[in-house]
């Protein structure tokens, strides 16, 4: 561990170097040089008829010889464009996983504050928004994303950050990059990405609400990013990715995450549990009631973050095909079965059914189902509902209680706990028969097709699971401490009193008059 | 001429309205106001994080008649106000010292 985190530092280094010198004209010429390439050789009807059905399958349009082999000179009219159809669908799923962000978890958080502290919550929201995509476009898009060359990659840990070729977004255009989805606009695909890098480290400031400054909030995302989030969705997204068993045929760890199990939901839950135990409990923690302001603001944000939740998981197959149409269907229904399974217990041990019972099994059958959803069948679903509805409650109101610390709004306990047993889960359901990709060439390059054949998927998704909370808690505990040296982490007594609405932002939630 | 302040349960609003109106009453003030009494507060359960309200919401009823309506009016809210379960109110009657109308600048009874 201290090896990734020593790169992580040298990285933000270099990253800082590459951003003040080496700031490269974005080249917006380059679809159009592509488009007016001449055309050595006409397409066959053959040819063109497959870069259609290539759409329709969502496969890849290159025109092909009899051999099977890419025919050199031959260009199709549907090669090097995005597909119409999937473009939508994911221009649609980046606006709704955003707006998972602003206003969905804004409102949830904010609804679950006391009135003080409403703003404080968006305000967050909204600065994680800014600041994430500051750093997506300078280099985090490159760092997760960005595919080293075919003879040799360009740093020597390919496994944990990629090439830095798309530096302040240099070569994104509309036009597909091929080595991630063959119908997506890279612009596109970038953006959609760029939400799911927002979304993490704002679901952090759940376990911190009421009393971190701001200030020392927005320091620690940015380290954060750098060190937890770009190599961890590298390593199980990116195309030479560590734990990226379905798309990287020489992963060493043959995990599999759908849409974020690990990379979203562990990485900001542990980092949650770790920096809200550093920071200490809210002034008068325990001993004064601090019920949520508004039940009726959550349950709106609850609704916002489960219609974005389409977005993030169907979306997350990068295409609208089968796999998305599984991935929505097994979403809807992992929430639903959660949503009534969560307040069922609680009707069962208090006798009242709560509001806010209902909105948090919404939300961790959500995360339970999110890195299994394009993997499993409907009965899967079925047992991920279930299971959602019970351990993360269990975490929330037995666990929290036993151990005593102030997880605010509970990101430990619905999103590290409920990402944790989604990405076990997903180890014992995931099945080829709804993603053929689990059988694919590159899960046959690396061996993923014979750890599902012997059941063994769950040691490899235990050793993602491991190298992500080792990552996520030891990155905190030195990011904290280097922010509390450089800015301190706490308002003054005073301010936390008056609410961080007033004292850090200048506003108040709601004015009377 | 007296003040009444009657703190009565919220939907019980309507009914002490209505039952004033009817007695001639031609207006009152009313505010959302928290407190406790003999009833106590109740509990509120958060992801099993239990908290005791103990400021119980109520609705507090102001109105101001001539002396000699006193009794008619308190009796009217009491009467419209009861459930007989603990948690009804209270009604608190004080003396009021003038009344100015302000568009006209009439005082006392005559701005009632």
């Amino acid at each position: 561990m201290r090896y990734v985190r020593k790169f992580g530092l040298f990285f933000l280094l270099m990253s800082v170097f590459h951003s003040l010198w080496l700031a490269p004209p974005v080249s917006a010429q380059e679809a159009a040089v592509k488009a007016s390439e001449p055309e050595v050789i006409a397409p066959t009807i053959e040819q063109r008829l497959a870069g259609l059905e290539a759409y329709i399958g969502n496969g890849d349009p290159t025109a092909k010889n009899e051999k099977g082999e890419p025919a050199a000179g031959v260009t199709t009219a549907t090669m090097g464009i995005a597909g119409p159809g999937h473009n939508a669908w994911l221009m649609i799923s980046t606006a709704l996983v955003l707006f998972m962000t602003l206003p969905g978890l804004a409102l949830f958080y904010g609804g679950l504050v006391r009135k003080k502290n409403v703003l404080s919550v968006v305000a967050q929201c909204f600065g994680c928004a800014g600041l994430v995509t500051i750093l997506w476009v300078i280099c985090g898009y490159s760092i997760v994303f960005g595919e080293h060359p075919a003879d040799g990659p360009t740093n020597p840990f390919p496994w944990l950050i990629g090439d830095m070729k798309h530096l302040f977004m240099n070569g994104v255009t509309s036009a597909p990059d091929t080595g991630y989805c063959y119908w997506i606009s890279e612009n596109v695909f970038a953006m959609f990405q760029m939400m799911f890098a927002i979304i993490t480290p704002a679901l952090i400031v759940g376990a911190i609400a009421e009393r971190m400054k701001y200030s020392a909030i927005m320091l620690f995302i940015l380290l954060w990013m750098f060190v937890v989030y770009f190599p961890l969705a590298h390593m199980v997204w990116g195309f030479d990715g560590l734990m990226n068993g379905v798309w990287n045929g020489g992963a060493s760890i043959r995990a599999i995450d759908f849409a974020g199990g690990t990379v979203v939901h562990m990485s900001s839950g542990w980092s949650a549990l770790v920096l809200c135990l550093l920071l200490g409990p809210r002034k008068g923690f325990g001993k004064t009631a601090m019920p949520p302001h508004s039940m009726v603001m959550c349950s709106i944000g609850t609704g916002m973050l489960w219609v974005g939740w389409y977005g993030f998981n169907a979306g997350s197959a990068l295409a609208a095909d089968g796999i998305a149409a599984n991935a929505f269907t097994t979403t809807t229904i992992a929430a639903a079965v959660a949503s009534f399974i969560w307040p069922l217990i609680e009707y069962i041990r208090n006798g009242k059914p709560s509001i806010l019972g209902f909105c948090s099994g919404a939300v961790a059958g959500l995360v339970v189902v999110t890195p299994a959803c394009g993997f499993i069948t409907v009965q899967g679903a079925l047992i991920i509902g279930v299971a959602a509805g019970v351990v993360p409650y269990l975490f929330c109101t037995v666990v929290k209680k036993i151990f005593k610390y102030d997880d605010a709004l509970d990101t430990f306990g619905v999103h590290a706990a409920g990402g944790t047993l989604g990405a076990l889960m997903t180890g014992f359901l995931a099945t080829p028969s709804v993603n053929a990709n689990l059988v694919g060439s590159y899960a046959k390059a690396n061996g993923l097709d014979k750890v599902l054949e012997n059941r063994t998927l769950w040691i490899e998704q235990l050793k993602a699971m491991g190298l992500t909370i080792a990552l996520s808690v030891v990155a905190t505990l030195v990011i904290t401490g280097l922010v509390s040296v450089l800015v301190g982490l706490r308002p003054t007594a005073e301010n936390e009193d008056v609410g961080l609405d007033l004292s850090e932002h200048g506003e108040a939630g709601y004015e009377f008059y | 001429m007296k003040k009444i302040e009657a703190i009565v349960r919220h939907f019980k609003l309507e009914d002490v309205k209505n039952a004033l109106t009817e007695k001639g009453i031609v207006g009152m003030t009313v505010s959302e106001v928290r407190g406790f009494g003999r009833q106590k507060g109740h509990t509120e359960i958060y992801r099993g994080s239990e908290y005791a309200i103990d400021f119980v919401p109520k609705v507090k009823i102001e109105v101001i008649c001539k002396d000699d309506d006193l009794d008619s009016v308190v009796n009217t809210i009491v009467e419209s106000a009861k459930t007989g379960r603990i948690g009804d109110g209270k009604v608190f009657v004080s003396d009021i010292v003038n009344v100015i109308r302000i568009r006209t600048g009439e005082s006392d009874e005559a701005a009632l």
